[in-house]
């Protein structure tokens, strides 16, 4: 089956953090990419701006654009996994080695949320 | 965990709010600096062992407020302290509390905490220096590097700011809209400065430099999130974001000034320049445009051009027409002539720029920029003249380094004036076509 592994963080501490610690960590992530395609299960990643980049339309009728993310949290998505797992217990496995790019023992959080469907045709997604 | 490099993220990102709450407590400066130092040091200390709390902010917060209250007690009573097992144990007990802390001041608090680095009292360099050391939290040291100074000068440049600050009247009780949309705006301006100090390179290291526009589009970013509906804060952040992101392109491998037009926009980065263009499209949406939204949009269609000649010159025009009515000012016609220029021709912007002379008298871009459209003019003596002035004014080696080429280019095309007339047209179109600021 096809899990989602969402990444939340804070965005204040991924910002505090120093330009070498960011790139070491984008090192991990492509690593750990690396070995997840070479096993055939990776399906998509995808690392989200700020949300001060967010909009939210919300409302019945959807008329209500609002600045800003759905929900004020102290821990906001910063990215997603993709990656097909036989059971929810390779799922866990593979969050767990996802964190372990983040190093995250703060207050960051994994959620697996397993794919009812997807489409992954993606026009254009800049590269790393 | 024998890495702590962890924790100090989580102390820097918790800095603002804390340092605010902790302000709005004991309304004095140095108590709210030494009462986060204190938490800090416990922190490094205990989260290791206990790992990080949920709220770290209001952890800092209350553990910090708890030392300086004690503190005080002690100097008044002249007893000691109680010993740290015993205080380490207060702070597990009242962990729990911390989390039901008082949320809701937080915005004001930050925006407190930023507004009293920018007292109008200060001249500006001291609030660019009050902000990294109180803010961002940068030691004396890096600050002093920043600003070419010894650290004895800055540390006294720090202090006197201070004094200043805790005679002057800081308003403590929550503003109201008028007077915090007011805050924002100084603010603001205060963020902007910053980053000009690090991009324009008035000396120094360009990694240092380079290190204060980032702090800069971090404040805007902490801007930002406390006010994630304001156009001109998401106009501040899009400008700082599509400006750095030339950073690696401004400079050639020996520290020369690269134009934009000459920049390789490969190395542009395009992360940065994705998220100023959603800022500033976010921010136009709004109908409410202001002076930072509209340098943006300029910095915007730069952004987009693949290549310099693809460049939309008249929408570059409009958009410094618009900055000339919001905020008349030499340096913004002597930055539009140059899109003139591309338009209409030298003559067109010299005339334009002409009647600023009295005004940018002492601006090194002025003549930077007069001289290169007298060299399109073919008028080479008078475009030397302003070249020398433009040297002299220079703020960098590498201003005056670029306007030293301008000019051997000059004499090789003096010379080229006695060789065949091919060579002559050769180097009449390798002559740079404007825009004396860098890019």
């Amino acid at each position: 089956m096809l899990y989602s592994v969402l990444i939340y963080a804070s965005e204040a501490v991924a910002a505090a953090r120093s330009r070498q610690d960011d790139e070491a960590l984008l090192a991990r992530h492509l690593a750990l990419q690396r070995e997840l395609a070479a096993e055939g299960r990776l399906g998509a990643v995808v690392r989200l701006m700020p949300t001060t980049t967010a909009t939210t339309v919300r409302g019945t009728n959807q008329s209500m654009v609002i600045d800003g993310p759905f929900i004020e949290t102290k821990e906001q998505l910063l990215g997603l996994y993709l990656v097909e797992c036989a059971t929810l217990e390779e799922a866990i496995e593979t969050a767990r080695r996802i964190g372990q790019c983040c190093r995250t023992p703060d207050s960051g959080a994994l959620e697996i949320r397993p794919v009812s469907w997807s489409r992954l045709d993606v026009p254009r997604g800049e590269a790393p | 965990m024998t890495d702590l490099s962890w924790i100090d993220p989580l102390l820097s990102a918790a800095r603002p709010q804390a340092m605010g709450a902790l302000l709005r407590y004991f309304r004095d400066l140095d108590t709210a600096e030494e009462a986060f130092q204190e938490a800090c040091l416990r922190a490094v200390r205990r989260w290791p062992v206990n790992g990080p709390p949920r709220d770290p902010a209001a952890w800092l917060i209350l553990v910090g407020r708890n030392y300086a209250l004690d503190e005080v007690r002690r100097r008044s009573r002249h007893e000691s302290l109680p010993d740290e097992a015993a205080i380490s144990h207060t702070e597990d007990a009242e962990m729990e509390m911390a989390e039901r802390l008082d949320n809701s001041h937080y915005r004001d608090d930050i925006l407190r905490l930023l507004f009293v680095c920018c007292h109008p009292e200060l001249p500006v360099t001291q609030q660019i220096a009050l902000a990294l050391r109180i803010v961002s939290g940068l030691t004396v040291k890096e600050i002093a590097r920043a600003f070419l100074v010894s650290e004895s000068a800055m540390e006294q440049r720090i202090t006197r700011a201070k004094r200043r600050i805790a005679a002057a009247d800081v308003p403590f009780e929550a503003p109201g809209p008028q007077a915090r949309a007011e805050r924002v705006a100084t603010v603001s301006a205060m963020i902007y400065l910053l980053f000009n100090e690090g991009y324009a390179a008035s000396g120094g290291e360009s990694h240092v430099r380079a290190a204060l526009c980032e702090e800069a589009i971090r404040l805007a970013r902490l801007l930002l999130r406390l006010f994630p509906g304001e156009p001109e804060v998401m106009g501040l952040t899009a400008l700082l974001l599509l400006q750095h992101a030339r950073l690696d392109a401004r400079l050639d491998a020996s520290g020369n000034i690269v134009l934009l037009e000459d920049q390789d926009r490969g190395l542009w980065n395009r992360e940065m320049i994705a998220e100023g263009l959603v800022l500033t499209e976010k921010a136009l949406r709004h109908g409410r445009p202001g002076p930072y939204q509209v340098q943006a949009a300029i910095a915007a269609v730069h952004a987009q051009a693949a290549r310099p000649e693809d460049t939309a010159w008249a929408e570059i025009d409009r958009l410094y027409a618009m900055l000339e009515t919001m905020q008349p000012s030499p340096v913004v016609t002597l930055n539009r002539a140059v899109a003139v220029a591309k338009l209409r021709g030298p003559e067109a912007a010299l005339q334009m720029i002409e009647p600023l002379a009295a005004k940018l008298s002492g601006y090194f871009h002025f003549f930077g920029v007069k001289g290169a459209l007298l060299m399109q003019l073919d008028r080479p003596d008078e475009a030397r003249v302003a070249f020398d002035k433009a040297i002299a004014l220079a703020n960098t080696p590498a201003e005056a380094a670029h306007i030293r080429m301008h000019i051997e280019r000059l004499l090789e095309r003096h010379a080229a004036r006695s060789a065949p007339p091919s060579a002559a047209a050769q180097a009449t179109t390798a002559l740079p076509t404007g825009r004396g600021s860098a890019g």
